[in-house]
């Protein structure tokens, strides 16, 4: 059983206890522990289930790469699933359950998935689901649906806030082991700005745990020494907690840091999200342990050697009480040296290489370890946990030799460089036989927009595995970094370190290396996953060569741990059943993040209010105050409807429509665009965006314009003024408004270069307040100042002046087919206009109306809206709009696209009025039926709906619609369908529903 | 996530101040043009994996169009140039060709 020993930890504090609980039993650890060390402190040695099988899962490694050890952390608005033990820090009154298993970890009914593993192999989910159909629904469906899923998703809202941060470093460095700081030491000499940041509390990585000395004095001191002159320096910035996540194009950097994450009562954002722009990066960020693929090798008390040397000397916490470790390679004996050290029993080392007589292996000799050399382990004896492990041959088939009962065994399969942010912006991979690992290759770096390298990996991130290597190849990256940004580093000389001869690794992808088919089926490679040597075997012999197809088809690596003591030997294995070396089947992509980040922190400070601004008109806080009903368009929001007490927003829109048709309304315009084009040539200009003639618009006038892509399709829509000689002003639709002048603006910038004209989006520069109804005028002129009658100023004109104390621009302009004034004034002169107005309003009766009243009015007189009428594959020609085309321009933007055949193809769909015959509203987006079926089986269609409303004015629903030759049809009836597959009858009509001759908005 | 150099500002650009615009130095054909010609035009886009042209607005910023040639594969950035030109400048040309000599892009190079 794993205990606390009474001496030893260098990172804990035992005069500091912590209390905590898993699952619900109390236990204690102390200040310095990570959850997992302090789980394994109090005994626990089943820490999780794994995804496919629940299998009893234990510690594994002490790091990031934890693959088991995962938990659902916190209570109410601070749980979150998925944490992995091992890179938690405890705190007092930490709350922590384990997950994926039902209805205890101990006792777990998935569990039983184990007992038909050979039912559920590699592709499973591919191969089972296809037949028969109802099974789906009724066995397969419940069934993923009960194991689906690795912890809980929260149910409260987060009560934590994040926040993002931008930075521009020269130089950054990535990991703060002895090779980090050995190059942010080096690398700041020159005088660049460097940022040193480490993903966990502690600075120095491996160094300490593994005993190395630099400059005659043993790692910590070193680490300690150098992290204190660095954080003197004033171009040095040094951040523990903080992971490098991801290195993107050009040297953009986001790196996580958890701020809070470790403290009891957390104050402030919890994770930061590091935006950093680098002109270089060192990526000193480590190597991972493998394991070793022998059967069993999942059992909890089965972990990395290296791990149970840090459990040891980091937290002064024993895995078990008798070892066995299996090596192959001279680092293993690292583990068996500590644990003799702090008075473990080491049973026995096994070794599957024929000879051990490295520095290492003969320390290990000398104080009287029994090292078993050519020698592999068969199988792991034990359920739930290690009981012992049967020898035998690593040359042989797993014939038995002998048992070693036992409680923990250690594993070394060799190192794994951490190359995953090297890849992320295309670094290249070398395989290195001798040291069997994939290494980065210097040659082939990730490259910024200069086209030369701006990562450099350092340490043993870049195979080097000796301290004299690891603090060489600091230097030089440090070194190449500085040349590159132009700097003069002073000569640095690499700090001296204790030599270390190692003996050559033996690759060990099968262990023993003749293992049948029932021992392979024993072998794990992805602990969480649950994908064993045998499934990716099964998957070679189905014919998966590569391994990304590999990796989807038997999940290997596709785990929270993203395979990082899985995927090299997972490769390897695919690689020897392909017959093929390990360099051809290559590995799989590394993308970002390396570890996974908090939603909270990508989100950051964008949330609730913040996370998308919305526009406001001059006149909104009024329409807030006298209830509107709020609708979005584009970001802005507008009002709806004004519904009154104990009216329903439908009943308040007829009400709206009513009362402007009978006597006098107003609408907040204000959010329509308002772009002002000028210059010489401004008039050419028009004339190309615009379908019409705007050229010749005389001064005082107005006119509605059409605004085509180069495609043909209309675009936008909206009335143009003629202010002066050279200049106009363009009104777009709300949510056209910086579209148009983008559009307006490439055109200019990008074709026509040479064309005197100005263009100034002024939409916010303006309220603009729509009087509307047989009364507008009336209001107007109770308010005293220019002359609005019929004559000065008659309809599709404008005129400036004052309306009372109003400065006004006056168009006559009508969307809703009444007497209607759009009036512009200064915003900030708009809310105490929109207030004079409902004053001087209220003996005629005047009411707000909102876009809803506004949509139907325009309905009930054919005006068409984009967006509704149009959908980016309709034309003007196929809305009737040919008058608002000019005959007489060479050329316009769309002009050319609209004469292709099948834009003059008179089996066009087109826009009709369609009157339902039983006064119904149809559906909107509704299709007619046409005869017969199509291609999939489907009716053919010969029209559909555009825009669908209740009438108040006719009292019956209306519609607009595109139907194939639809002007052609007046009179027929054609058959739309409703969601529920009903029919509903309805005539082809003019889409002109209301005052057909203009009469009411001429007057 | 790039960076280019706007030829009006002369800052470095990061990405998200920028809008993309497709391929650049294209030709308009308007009407009178025959089908093929507006279809080229209209349609038809360089694909090219090596040496590109191409547009970008510095939308968040000055609010410029400006050219930027740019390496496909490898992401470098081989210069930037304000839109109104009808060919790339002979220097960046020149430029090009020292560090992907043969380079072709449609009718330059």
């Amino acid at each position: 059983m794993s205990k606390r020993l009474a001496s030893g930890g260098r990172r804990i504090d035992r005069s500091l206890p912590l209390d905590f609980t898993f699952n619900g039993k109390p236990m204690r650890g102390f200040a310095g522990d990570t959850l997992a060390s302090a789980l394994m402190a109090n005994g626990q040695k089943i820490v999780g289930r794994s995804f496919k099988y629940h299998r009893p899962r234990g510690l594994v490694a002490s790091g990031a790469e934890e693959p088991n050890a995962l938990m659902n952390l916190g209570t109410g608005r601070r749980f979150e699933p998925n944490q992995r033990a091992t890179t938690q820090e405890l705190y007092d009154g930490l709350v922590a359950r384990s997950q994926n298993h039902w209805p205890s970890l101990e006792f777990d009914v998935g569990a039983l998935n184990s007992l038909v593993s050979r039912f559920l192999p590699a592709g499973f989910y591919y191969k089972m689901f296809l037949w028969p159909r109802a099974f789906w629904k009724h066995v397969y469906e419940p069934f993923i649906r009960q194991s689906a899923g690795l912890g809980q998703a929260p149910a409260a809202r987060d009560a934590d806030t994040y926040e993002h941060f931008n930075v521009s470093v020269d130089v950054l460095v990535i990991g703060g082991g002895i090779a980090g700081i050995m190059a942010a030491q080096a690398a700041s000499a020159s005088g660049a700005d460097v940022l040193l940041i480490e993903q966990s509390a502690h600075w120095g990585g491996r160094a300490p745990v593994d005993g190395a000395e630099v400059e005659g004095q043993p790692a910590e001191a070193w680490v300690e020494n150098a992290l204190t002159e660095l954080s003197a320096r004033e171009n040095v910035r040094v951040r523990t907690r903080t992971m490098g996540a991801g290195i993107y194009d050009h040297g953009y950097v986001l790196a996580y840091e958890r701020l809070t994450d470790h403290e009891p009562d957390p104050q402030g954002p919890r994770h930061r999200l590091w935006k950093i722009r680098a002109r270089q990066v060192i990526a000193a960020t480590g190597a991972i342990e493998r394991p070793l693929s022998f059967a069993g090798n999942d059992l909890p008390g089965v972990m990395l050697a290296s791990a149970v040397r840090d459990y040891l000397v980091d937290y002064g916490v024993s895995p078990g009480a008798r070892s066995v470790i299996v090596t192959n390679n001279d680092d293993g004996y690292r583990t068996a040296l500590a644990l003799h050290a702090a008075g473990q029993t080491v049973k026995a080392i096994i070794d599957p290489r024929m000879k051990a007589t490295g520095a290492l292996p003969e320390a290990a000799r000398a104080v009287g370890l029994r090292i078993e050399t050519g020698t592999a382990i068969a199988k792991v004896k034990g359920v739930a946990k290690v009981d012992g492990v049967f020898l035998c041959a690593q040359s042989g088939d797993g014939d038995k030799t002998e048992e070693i009962a036992c409680d923990v065994v250690a594993m070394s399969g060799g190192w794994s460089p951490v190359v995953h942010l090297w890849s992320h912006c295309g670094g290249k991979l070398r395989w290195d036989d001798a040291r069997a690992m994939f290494c980065p290759y210097p040659d082939r770096a990730p490259t910024g927009a200069d086209g030369l390298p701006f990562v450099r990996a350092a340490g043993t991130a870049t195979g080097a595995l000796a301290t004299a290597d690891v603090l060489t190849s600091a230097v030089e990256a440090a070194r190449a970094a500085t040349e590159a940004l132009g700097l003069t580093a002073p000569a640095q000389d690499v700090p001296t370190s204790a030599p270390t001869e190692e003996e050559p690794i033996l690759p060990v992808w099968v262990m023993p290396g003749g293992a049948g088919h029932k021992l392979r089926s024993k072998m794990w490679l992805d602990f969480q996953n649950d994908v064993k040597v045998s499934d990716v075997q099964l998957a070679a012999q189905e014919g998966y060569q590569s391994v990304e197809h590999t990796k989807r088809y038997t999940t290997l690596g596709m785990a929270t741990d993203q395979g990082k003591t899985s995927n090299i030997n997972g490769l390897a294995v695919l690689s020897q059943s392909l017959g093929i070396d390990i360099p051809e089947v290559g590995t799989t992509t590394f993308r970002p993040p390396y570890t996974p980040i908090s939603m909270g922190a990508i989100g950051g400070e964008a949330r609730g209010a913040l996370f998308q601004p919305i526009r406001q008109t001059p006149i909104h806080a009024w329409h807030e105050d006298n209830g509107a009903h709020w609708e979005p368009v584009g970001h802005w929001r507008r009002p709806y409807a004004f519904p009154r007490d104990g009216e329903s927003v439908h009943d308040a829109v007829m009400r709206e429509v009513t009362n402007t048709r009978d006597t006098v309304g107003l609408l907040d315009a204000s959010t329509l665009g308002k772009i002002i084009v000028k210059g010489p040539d401004a008039g050419q200009f028009l004339d190309m965006m615009y379908t019409n003639m705007m050229s010749t618009l005389p001064l005082g006038r107005c006119r509605y314009g059409l605004m085509c892509t180069e495609n043909g399709f209309l675009t936008d829509d909206g009335v143009v003024a003629r202010l002066d000689e050279t200049t106009w002003l363009c009104h777009t639709t709300t949510g056209g408004a910086d579209r148009i002048h983008g559009h307006m603006e490439e055109w200019l910038q990008t074709e026509w270069w040479d064309w005197r004209v100005h263009t100034v989006n002024v939409t916010e520069q303006y309220a603009q307040i729509g009087v509307v109804g047989p009364d507008a005028r009336n209001v107007l002129e109770t308010l005293g100042g220019m002359d609005l009658s019929a004559d000065a100023l008659p309809f599709m004109q404008w005129a400036e002046g004052k309306i009372g104390d109003f400065d006004a621009r006056v168009f006559r302009i009508s969307f809703s087919g009444e007497l209607s004034y759009e009036v512009a004034v200064p915003a900030a002169q708009g809310l105490a206009f929109w207030e004079a107005l409902i004053r001087a309003g209220q003996p005629f009766g005047i009411a707000p109306y909102g876009t809803e009243a506004l949509h139907i009015m325009r309905a009930e007189k054919g005006f068409i809206m984009i967006g509704d009428e149009t959908d980016g594959t309709v034309i003007p020609q196929d809305l009737g709009l040919n008058w608002a085309i000019s005959k007489k321009k060479d050329d316009y933007l769309g002009k050319r696209a609209q004469a292709r055949s099948h834009m003059t193809d008179p089996d066009r769909w087109k826009l009709v009025g369609l009157e339902t015959l039983d006064g119904s509203v149809l559906p909107d987006g509704a299709y007619a039926v046409d005869e017969g079926l199509n291609g999939n089986g489907q009716r053919n269609t010969q029209g559909r709906v555009t825009s669908t409303y209740h009438s108040p004015t006719l009292g019956r629903g209306i519609a607009m619609g595109l139907v194939r030759r639809g002007p052609d049809r007046l009179g027929e009836e054609l058959e739309f369908t409703n969601v529920e597959g009903a029919r509903i009858r309805a005539r082809i009509v003019s889409p002109v529903f209301f005052d057909p001759e203009g009469e009411k908005q001429n007057v | 996530m790039l960076i280019l150099i706007c030829p009006y500002c002369g800052v470095a650009v990061d990405e998200t101040e920028l809008q993309p615009g497709g391929e650049a130095h294209l030709k308009r054909y308007g009407p009178g043009s025959s089908d093929e010609e507006f279809e080229q035009y209209l349609f038809q886009r360089e694909n090219a994996k090596g040496v590109h042209f191409e547009r970008w607005r510095h939308v968040n910023g000055c609010g410029k169009w400006f050219h930027a040639a740019r390496c496909t594969v490898t992401l470098e950035v081989f210069g930037t140039y304000p839109a109104q030109m009808i060919a790339p400048p002979e220097e960046l040309c020149q430029l090009i060709a020292a560090k992907r000599p043969g380079w072709r892009w449609r009718e330059f190079g």
